[in-house]
């Protein structure tokens, strides 16, 4: 790879040995990738949770503290995803103070490396929203997908030891979605119907995602007459993230890249339509079962509308199961000041924040409830969750609070 | 007796030799595996039940979140990981993830190299050459 001289001095080791260990992973990753060079990145996104960290995650991270501050201190602005747990209600979701104090020490060796402990996978709703062309270095594909889709920023999926190198050296390699070549439609896809819910867009993304295939495939869609808002985009875009590890979609006359479709030079791509029965099949692929343990509503962290709207749904109820609403730390003290956190907890139900459920050793937590049978409006949790036990069913918003006060899907 | 070499477009790590488990599905290390228990744990997966402890894992693609870039040093960390892994198609992700925990990364072949492999057979990976080589 091709550097210049700042950064050749970071991997001699004459800015001290974190960034040094920073740039010689970016340059391990960039050099199987192919990447020419580094780019400069002006914001990086951590994804941290401890399930994934272990003790041995948090003594690396530990380790990089040991040194002086000057040299272990991140260059750019470098936030974190959302935390494995809720500090003020870790206990109502059965995690040990073994689980508690590794967030703890996470947290702890994070400030002291300069990291904003935003705790949100929905930064770019809240926190500070890429702008177009800004190359960033994002992590949680959630992120990463809204940011280069709807946004128009360029990132890769940035794991955690990558980002945390990104905001250290203030460069990530430049390889995949940093190309303008490599951010070509791959594959053309197209509706004559449109989705009518949240869960609806996430199991169009799911489709998507899943028939596309692999990281470098990059889906457009027609026929989205009118953009859906953004709530809608972002579960469309992280349920195709998770399906398919897909890290950038255009949808024709809505995304940036795509306002016109002459633009795009569709035409040597066949057209794939995709109907509503095949996204209903995929949502109906989930639904083994009406009886429900437990409903969450998470995966991404929910904005201050779809607080609102689950407030509305919960408003009068009285809840025979638990439901989980899982907002970031930046919209949880709006939620309070607008009275929808009251009206959710006095039927019944609670509100964590600054965590993702899937994160928060989902496993243990099920073995400790006693919760397997789990419903959600979110594709994105109901794809992940099957692997951590849970039989996981996808339903509207309104289907999963009525279950919460019968325990059955109607 | 040595079987048929197949050239990869991109490689890491150290040179491997470990029987292999293959099959034509993607990978996830929050996605699909137990890490406690060191087994495939998601039910539809095709290699569900099977365990990766000091396997050579052949799949068809990277799949899913960010996490695998941390479990793969936590899983190596617990003696309870994959000797190396090979894909069709890799993520930054998994890439991320075999660097900073050093393990062995193959991807990208001129052929379905899931359709060539069969799981049993015993591998050597030789990243400096990027090459899959087919032992028995």
């Amino acid at each position: 790879m091709r550097l210049n001289e700042e950064e050749k001095a970071m991997l001699a080791g004459e800015t001290g040995p974190v960034r040094q260990e920073a740039l010689r992973h970016q340059v391990q990753v960039g050099e199987f990738f192919g990447a020419e060079d580094l780019v400069a990145v002006s914001q990086a996104h951590i994804m941290a949770d401890t399930e994934s960290l272990g003790e041995a995650g948090v003594e690396w991270l530990e380790s990089l503290t040991k040194h002086p501050g000057k040299e272990r201190v991140v260059r750019i602005p470098t936030i974190t995803d959302p935390r494995g747990t809720d500090f003020n209600k870790a206990r109502q979701l059965g995690q040990t103070e073994k689980m508690i104090e590794l967030e703890r020490r996470t947290v702890a060796a994070f400030i002291k490396l300069g990291v904003t402990m935003t705790d949100t996978c929905i930064n770019y709703q809240t926190i500070m929203a890429p702008v177009f062309g800004e190359h960033v270095a994002f992590g949680d594909t959630g992120v990463v997908i809204y940011s280069n889709s709807i946004c128009g920023a360029r990132s890769n999926f940035e794991g955690g030891p990558s980002a945390l190198a990104a905001g250290l050296t203030g460069r990530t390699p430049r390889y995949g979605y940093h190309l303008e070549q490599h951010r070509r439609p791959t594959r053309r896809f197209r509706i004559n119907w449109r989705p009518q819910s949240l869960n609806e867009w996430g199991a169009l993304g799911g489709f998507i995602g899943r028939s596309s295939g692999n990281y470098w495939s990059v889906p457009v869609l027609e026929g989205v007459e009118a953009s859906p808002g953004s709530d809608a985009l972002k579960h469309f875009g992280a349920a195709m993230a998770s399906f398919g590890s897909t890290a950038l979609f255009h949808v024709v006359g809505v995304t940036p890249e795509a306002i016109h479709a002459r633009d795009l030079k569709l035409d040597a791509l066949p057209v794939e339509d995709i109907s509503r029965a095949d996204v209903l099949a995929l949502q109906g692929s989930y639904r083994v079962t009406d009886e429900v343990d437990v409903v969450v509503f998470s995966a991404p962290q929910l904005s201050l509308m779809e607080m609102r709207d689950v407030a509305a749904l919960c408003d009068g109820r009285k809840f025979k199961i638990p439901l989980l609403a899982v907002t970031s730390p930046q919209v949880k003290p709006d939620s309070d000041r607008m009275g929808y956190t009251e009206i959710i907890e006095a039927a019944g139900g609670t509100v964590f924040a600054g965590m993702c459920f899937y994160q928060s050793y989902a496993r243990e937590i099920a073995e400790t409830n006693g919760w397997k049978r789990l419903a959600t409006n979110s594709a994105k949790m109901v794809n992940i969750l099957g692997g951590y036990g849970y039989t996981p069913i996808l339903a509207s918003m309104e289907e999963c609070v009525a279950a919460a006060e019968t325990g059955r899907l109607a | 007796m040595n079987g048929p070499v197949y050239i990869a477009r991109h490689a890491m790590g150290k040179m491997v030799e470990a029987e292999c488990l293959c099959a034509n599905d993607g990978f996830s290390a929050r996605y699909d595996l137990n890490r406690l228990e060191g087994k495939f744990s998601r039910p539809a997966h095709k290699l569900f039940g099977e365990s990766y402890h000091g396997k050579i894992l052949v799949l068809d693609t990277a799949k899913g979140g960010v996490a695998s870039a941390w479990m793969l040093y936590e899983m190596k960390s617990r003696n309870l990981f994959p000797a190396a892994i090979v894909f069709n198609s890799v993520n930054p992700i998994l890439a991320q993830g075999a660097a900073h925990a050093g393990i062995t990364m193959l991807a990208g072949f001129d052929v379905n190299i899931t359709e060539k492999i069969s799981s049993g057979a015993r591998l050597r990976l030789d990243p400096s050459g990027k090459t899959v080589q087919v032992l028995d």
